[in-house]
C-alpha cells in the first residue's frame, strides 16, 4: 500500500510544489493524518486532539494558530512521540520524509528526535536544565546524535551560539540559564534546537516571553535559518502578527479540531470560519479609535471533555443558526482536498459575503 | 565563592558564640535563679557548706556569670586551670570544663565517645542516604503499581515506628531467637572488624530505616515533581535515552534537597543519637548525655550539648558550601 502510494508522491511532487498550498499529496516531507490525542482523566476524556489533518513541505512554514487549549502544543508534542504512552492515547498517522511515527517503535522515535527534527519550547528559562550550563545543554543534544568528542562537540555549540546571535559566544558558551536575558535564552534554546540541522522544527510560541523588539529578531534568527538548512517550520502561536510574518500556510485550530486550513495570504486575506473573523478582529490595531482597537471573541473556550455539541464554536457564534442551519447537531468538516478548507456549516457564498460585508470593513 | 564561604564561616562562628552563651547561660544561671547551688552537686550529699564553698571557688561558681562564661571560653581555647590553693585540677585546651562525676576533663570525655557515634551514624548515613533515594526513585518511576504502594507503607511504617520498638523487636528477634548477630559490648574497628560490624548492624539498620522513610518520601515527590518539568521534557526532545533522562537530569534536581536534609540529618545524628544507643547498649555520645543528665553531671551536659550544635553547625556550613556547587543559581546571591 505505502509503495504505491510513494510512486505516486514521486509523480506529484512537481505539483504540490508549484501549488503552493497545504493540499498536497501523501508524499509530502510531513503528514499528518486523522491525528488524535486523548487523556483518559478521572473526569473524563479530554480529546485535545480530535482529528487532526495538515502536511507540510521543506522549507516552507505552517503556522498553527489558536487559543489557549485548543491542542496546538498537544499536537506538536504528538509529532516527537513525547506523550507519555500511560497517560495518553494518541492514533492517526505522521509521516515524516515517508516514514509512519504513530506505529513506529519508542527507540525509533527517539532516535529522529532531537535530529530529524525538533522542538523550540515556548518558556525558554523552564525548558532549559537550571543546573547545566547552556553549552553542556547543546553539547549534549550534539553528542546523542553524532558520535563526536567533547571537544568537537563544544566547538560546535559555539559556533551554533555565534549564529544565532550571542556575542563572544566562546565565553557565554559555560555561562547557565540563569545567567542569560530572556532573548539570549530563547536564542540559545534555538541554537539547542537547530544544533542537528533538523529538517522539521516546530517552534512552540517561540516569541511568548519575550519582549516585541527581540520578538522580531527571534523571528527574523528562525526566517533566517530556514532558509539556510531547508527546514520544513510549524508556527504554534496565538499571535497572528508572528503568522502573518512567517507562515506560508496558516491552520486554525478550535477545540481539538482544524477549522481552518489555507494559504496564508487566503486565510488573511479571506478567512471564512467565523472563529477566524474573531481573531482577526482581535488582533490589536494602532490605526484605529483606543475602544475599536480590539474586538475580542465572546466567551471561554470550550471543556476538551464535553465539546459543544454539533460546530463546537456554536456557543460563541454569533452566526449560529442562521436560515436553519444545523450548527447545534452536526459537526461540520474541512472538506478534503480544496486549497482552502473551512469546517462550516454556513454556504460558502454567504460566508464570503458576510465576510465582505459586514467583517473586513471593520477589521 | 571565597567571599562567599568567608561570609559563611563569620556567621557560623557568630551562631556557635551565640549557642554557648545560651547554652550556659541556661546550665548555669538557670539552677542559680531556682534556688539550687551548682556547686552542691559536685559535693555528694554529706558535705559540709565549707566544702560546698571551697568547689564553688575552685569552679568559679561562686564568680559572676559573665565572668565565669569568659573563663569557659578561655578555657576552651586556652586550656584553664582549676585553682583553689593547693586543690589544683588541670583542664587542656579546648576545656570543655571538669566532669567531677568521672573526674576527668569533659573533652577527652567526648573524644572516647566519638568513635562510637561515628561508627554508628556513618553506617546508618550511608543505608538510609542509598536506600532511601533508591526507594524513592523505584517508588517514582512506578507510580501507582505494587512496589510503590509496598515502598510507601513500609516508609510510613519507618517514621512512624519510634527506634526503642523497632531497635528492641529487632533485638529479640535477630539476636535472641535467631542468633544472626551476638549481643556483648562495643569492640573497636581497629581490633575486631567483623565483631563491629556485627554489634553495629542492627543498630545501623534501625537507625536507617528512621531516616530512610523520610528521604523515600522525599526523593518520590522530589521525582514527581522534577519529572513533570519543561527541561525533563526538553531533554527528551533532543533525544536523549530515558535513563539519560531520569538518570542524569532529573535526578541532578532531585538530589538538590537530598543532599541539604543528609548534612543536617548528619550533623543531627553525630551530636548523639541517644535513643539508638541507649536501645543497643552503644557506649556513644547519645549514651554519655543521657548518662550526664541522669547523674546532673552539668559540664558533661554543657560539653555534650555545645558538641552537637557544633556539628549542626559544621553540617550547615558544609551543606552551604556544597549547595553554591551544586546549584549554580546560588553562587549569584
Amino acid at each position: 500500500m505505502k509503495g504505491v502510494d510513494m510512486a505516486t508522491d514521486l509523480l506529484a511532487d512537481g505539483q504540490s510544489a508549484s501549488g503552493g498550498t497545504a493540499r498536497s499529496g501523501p508524499q509530502t516531507f510531513l503528514d499528518v493524518r486523522d491525528l488524535r490525542i486523548h487523556f483518559p482523566t478521572d473526569d473524563g476524556l479530554v480529546k485535545a486532539v480530535d482529528g487532526l489533518s495538515f502536511s507540510l513541505e521543506r522549507g516552507r512554514t505552517l503556522g498553527i494558530v489558536g487559543e489557549s487549549g485548543s491542542g496546538k502544543s498537544v499536537t506538536s508534542l504528538g509529532i516527537l512521540g513525547l506523550h507519555r504512552q500511560s497517560r495518553a492515547k494518541v492514533s492517526g498517522e505522521v509521516w515524516l520524509d515517508g516514514e509512519e511515527l504513530i506505529a513506529a517503535s519508542a527507540e525509533r522515535v527517539r532516535s529522529l528526535r532531537g535530529q530529524r527534527m525538533s522542538m523550540i519550547f515556548q518558556d525558554p528559562l523552564t525548558a532549559m536544565h537550571p543546573y547545566f550550563s547552556v553549552g553542556a545543554q547543546i553539547v549534549e543534544a550534539y553528542r546523542v546524535h553524532h558520535n563526536v568528542s567533547k571537544k568537537v562537540a563544544r566547538q560546535h555549540a559555539i559556533d551554533m551560539l555565534g549564529r544565532v546571535g550571542i556575542p563572544q559566544p566562546a565565553k557565554r558558551v559555560d555561562d547557565y540559564p540563569h545567567q542569560f536575558s530572556g532573548g539570549m535564552r530563547q536564542r540559545a534554546m534555538i541554537a539547542m534546537a537547530l544544533v542537528n540541522n533538523p529538517e522539521l522544527l516546530i517552534a512552540d510560541e517561540p516569541t511568548t516571553a519575550l519582549d516585541v523588539t527581540v520578538q522580531a529578531q527571534i523571528l527574523d534568527l528562525i526566517r533566517d535559518l530556514q532558509e539556510e538548512f531547508q527546514s520544513a517550520v510549524i508556527m504554534i502561536t496565538h499571535d497572528l502578527g508572528v503568522v502573518a510574518e512567517l507562515a506560508d500556510d496558516i491552520l486554525v485550530m478550535y477545540g481539538g479540531k482544524s477549522v481552518e486550513y489555507g494559504a496564508a495570504e487566503t486565510i488573511f486575506r479571506r478567512p471564512e470560519h467565523p472563529y477566524a473573523w474573531g481573531l482577526l478582529g482581535s488582533m490589536p490595531r494602532v490605526d484605529r479609535e483606543v475602544r475599536e482597537r480590539l474586538i475580542p471573541v465572546k466567551g471561554t473556550p470550550p471543556s476538551l471533555i464535553n465539546l459543544p455539541s454539533g460546530c463546537a464554536f456554536h456557543p460563541r457564534c454569533p452566526y449560529e443558526g442562521r436560515n436553519g442551519i444545523p450548527c447545534r447537531t452536526q459537526v461540520p468538516t474541512l472538506a478534503e482536498g480544496s486549497d482552502h478548507g473551512v469546517a462550516c456549516h454556513i454556504p460558502p457564498a454567504d460566508r464570503q459575503r458576510i465576510f465582505s460585508e459586514d467583517i473586513a470593513p471593520a477589521l | 565563592m571565597i567571599n562567599f564561604i568567608l561570609r559563611r564561616v563569620v556567621t557560623s562562628v557568630v551562631l556557635l558564640i551565640i549557642i554557648s552563651m545560651v547554652t550556659f547561660g541556661v546550665f548555669f544561671m538557670v539552677p542559680k535563679l531556682a534556688g539550687t547551688n551548682p556547686a552542691e552537686l559536685y559535693v555528694g550529699k554529706s558535705a559540709t557548706p565549707a566544702d560546698v564553698a571551697a568547689t564553688a571557688r575552685k569552679l568559679g561558681l561562686d564568680k559572676p556569670i559573665y565572668v565565669q562564661y569568659g573563663e569557659f571560653m578561655k578555657g576552651l581555647v586556652a586550656g584553664r586551670e582549676y585553682d583553689n590553693g593547693p586543690d589544683k585540677t588541670h583542664c587542656a585546651a579546648p576545656c570543655f570544663g571538669y566532669s567531677f562525676r568521672n573526674d576527668r576533663p569533659v573533652w577527652p570525655l567526648l573524644l572516647d565517645r566519638l568513635p562510637v557515634t561515628i561508627s554508628l551514624t556513618v553506617g546508618a548515613a550511608i543505608i538510609w542516604l542509598l536506600g532511601g533515594v533508591l526507594a524513592g526513585v523505584i517508588s517514582a518511576l512506578r507510580r501507582g503499581s505494587v512496589l510503590d504502594r509496598i515502598v510507601m507503607v513500609v516508609a510510613l511504617a519507618g517514621v512512624s515506628l519510634p527506634i526503642y520498638f523497632t531497635g528492641l523487636l529487632a533485638q529479640l528477634f535477630f539476636v535472641h531467637n535467631l542468633h544472626w548477630f551476638k549481643g556483648g559490648e562495643y569492640v573497636n574497628f581497629a581490633d575486631d572488624p567483623f565483631g563491629w560490624a556485627n554489634k553495629l548492624f542492627l543498630g545501623w539498620v534501625t537507625l536507617a530505616l528512621l531516616y530512610a522513610a523520610t528521604y523515600a518520601r522525599l526523593t518520590r515527590a522530589q521525582m514527581l515533581e522534577t519529572v513533570s518539568e519543561d527541561y525533563i521534557r526538553t531533554a527528551r526532545a533532543k533525544g536523549l535515552r530515558e535513563r539519560v533522562v531520569v538518570g542524569k537530569h532529573a535526578m541532578r534536581s532531585v538530589l538538590t534537597p537530598i543532599v541539604t536534609i543528609f548534612g543536617l540529618d548528619l550533623g543531627a545524628a553525630l551530636g548523639g543519637a541517644i535513643l539508638t544507643e541507649s536501645v543497643f547498649s552503644l557506649p556513644g555520645i547519645g549514651r554519655l548525655s543521657i548518662d550526664a543528665v541522669n547523674t546532673k553531671d552539668l559540664p558533661v551536659v554543657l560539653g555534650v550539648t555545645l558538641f552537637g550544635a557544633m556539628f549542626i553547625v559544621l553540617a550547615n556550613f558544609l551543606v552551604d558550601i556544597v549547595y553554591a556547587v551544586i546549584d549554580p543559581r546560588v553562587r549569584l546571591s
